[in-house]
């Protein structure tokens, strides 16, 4: 193997293990920050599961990415990813809320101003209608789930410890799902800007054509993964400290709410269903996880009045929103000119 | 072939053992009542008796099963990390419900230490009380089981217990009163059946504490 493909791999890799750090905490922070789940057994089922939906469901939201700059020279894809990667870097730092999703979209328009290659104005407007819709939506699923839950308890009249299990059951499951969603929906941030150069020959295995695209998801996941095994222990046990302390029922609804949200927006088995019943689609685009807990827990909070509410978190959410892919796609462009004038690398 | 689950079998075995032990906590403090009712009631009618005797070592076997569940449920709900969010809470009823208990026990073997002399004149005010206080702690334990199953309904036995609360303080002013007003008793005959009346009467108000608690506790649940 080319040694040069793994330098330009390991900035997809450190967007990868900053994903696996942060956002493995939106799907098990508040279980482990409330211990009602075990770390290690949270950093497992994440680790699975995140590679697994990378893997089986890494394509969909992968797809719209290319639409929006099909980066075909490795160089390019090194830089968009390490300024993603930085962006990200910087923002947490700074104390902002970032969402790696808004960091790549900023760093490939930045590669797209550099390259002198049109932004596709459709897809673009999508992507963005997408990152306001995705906590909306969130929010509206988790008060749903949220009273149907209340309702269904109150109903049962099952027995507080009864109610423990199967929460603690349930976090891990939707714990689950919620890692498969975020593999599949944010896969496409870690090694979507890789997807076009194709890196690598396909592999046969027993009859099974494993292609460059879902090698590349494979090692988007193990990065993801060693992200959650190295890092999200800190970030997990803090989560629920940044939004106010949520109850055990109140974690799961987010969990499932936020899942849910990063499901549908990376399925292509729905999307072909809801074509085949003639109903609109889900447009396929990676979305911030963060902000689809940030929107579900915004969303149980209003159903007890807006005292519930922090104000202070939610102004520096909207500030993160619009900083994160400016700051990426100025770090892209910037990095773009070093690379091509100082190194001489082809990155168009 | 249709296969029955059996819940025990499955991952909330410890959970449902756990649960038992609370209901069983609850059925001895409901149990300890009705005996303390027909012991206070024995003595009433013949004094110290066998019949006493037996239902106060009765109360004291529920007593200490129930120190012992207590310690159980205590050391499992720590052991296992069980309820992380109402755990202090549930520690906190169970402990101030088990003191409702205690009371229970120490109140009967005052009878049978000091076996007061209580004139037939008294002898119904004193069973008004003893019946109040008793559903006063009724009240409580189904209020207690209520916060486990039910929260939004544990206001309702609340309700109860204060009015019965009130109820009892109402019939140990007026017996209190009635003592002090006889004529037929030295003062420290008064003084020794005053005493009486406040150790009963301060059931009711051990169960009004327990329940103001229960109240906040019910209330951080349903929020």
């Amino acid at each position: 193997m080319d040694p040069m493909l793994l330098i330009f791999l390991s900035s997809g890799m450190f967007l990868g293990w900053a994903l696996g750090a942060n956002d493995a905490a939106n799907v098990f922070g508040t279980a482990v920050g409330t211990r009602m789940v075990r770390w290690r057994t949270a950093a497992i089922i994440c680790s699975v599961f995140v590679i697994l939906g990378a893997v089986i469901s890494g394509a969909g939201a992968s797809g719209t990415l290319g639409k929006l700059g099909a980066i075909s020279a490795m160089p390019g894809a090194f830089m968009t990813a390490l300024a993603a990667g930085l962006a990200v870097y910087f923002m947490t730092r700074s104390g902002l809320p970032v969402s790696t999703s808004q960091a790549i979209v900023g760093a490939i328009i930045g590669w797209n101003l550099f390259a002198g290659q049109p932004t596709d104005l459709g897809v673009f407007s999508k992507i963005v209608g997408t990152w306001v819709i995705c906590p909306l939506l969130s929010a509206v699923i988790a008060v749903i789930l949220y009273k149907a839950m209340r309702t269904t308890g109150e109903r049962l009249r099952l027995h507080l410890l009864t109610v423990d299990a199967l929460t603690r059951t349930a976090l891990i499951v939707a714990g689950a799902f919620g890692a498969y969603s975020l593999g599949a929906n944010n896969i496409a941030n870690v090694v979507g800007v890789f997807i076009p150069a194709r890196p690598f020959p396909d592999i046969e295995v027993g009859g099974f054509v494993i292609d460059s695209a879902q090698q590349l998801f494979f090692l988007g996941g193990v990065a993801i993964a060693v992200g959650v095994f190295t890092y999200s222990r800190g970030v997990m046990m803090t989560v629920g400290g940044t939004l106010g302390r949520l109850s055990a029922p109140k974690a799961l609804v987010a969990v499932v709410a936020q899942a849910i949200v990063l499901f549908l927006f990376a399925s292509k088995g729905l999307e072909s269903w809801l074509m085949a019943q003639g109903l609109p689609t889900i447009p396929l685009v990676p979305v911030s996880s963060s902000q689809a807990v940030v929107g579900a827990i915004v969303g149980i909070s209003l159903l007890q009045g807006l005292a519930g509410i922090r104000w202070g978190v939610l102004g520096r959410i909207v500030i993160g929103w619009v900083a994160t892919p400016v700051v990426a796609g100025i770090i892209c462009f910037l990095g773009l000119f070093f690379l091509q004038n100082v190194f001489g690398l082809a990155v168009t | 072939m249709i296969m029955k689950l059996n819940p025990d079998l499955f991952l909330f075995r410890r959970t449902r053992e756990l649960e038992r032990k609370i209901d069983r906590f609850y059925d001895n403090l409901s149990e300890s009542a009705i005996v303390f009712r027909l012991a206070v009631r024995a003595y009433l009618k013949q004094g110290w008796t066998e019949e006493f005797q037996e239902r106060l070592e009765r109360v004291s076997q529920l007593e200490s099963a129930n120190d012992n569940l207590r310690r159980e449920i205590e050391s499992e709900l720590y052991e296992h990390t069980l309820i992380p969010d109402s755990r202090g809470d549930v520690l906190g009823l169970i402990e101030n419900s088990d003191q409702v208990i205690s009371e229970f026990e120490s109140t009967l073997w005052a009878f049978a230490n000091e076996r007061p002399e209580i004139p037939d004149a008294f002898r119904s005010g004193f069973r008004k009380l003893t019946n109040m206080v008793v559903k006063a702690a009724d009240e409580l334990g189904l209020g207690a089981r209520a916060f486990f199953r039910s929260p939004q309904d544990v206001p309702a036995y609340n309700h109860k217990v204060m009015l019965y609360e009130k109820e009892a303080d109402v019939i140990s002013t007026t017996l209190k009163r009635a003592i002090f007003a006889s004529e037929d008793l030295a003062l420290c005959g008064k003084l020794h059946l005053k005493e009486f009346v406040e150790y009963i009467d301060s059931i009711a108000d051990t169960a009004e504490d327990v329940a103001d608690r229960l109240a906040i506790y019910a209330i951080k649940r349903l929020v």
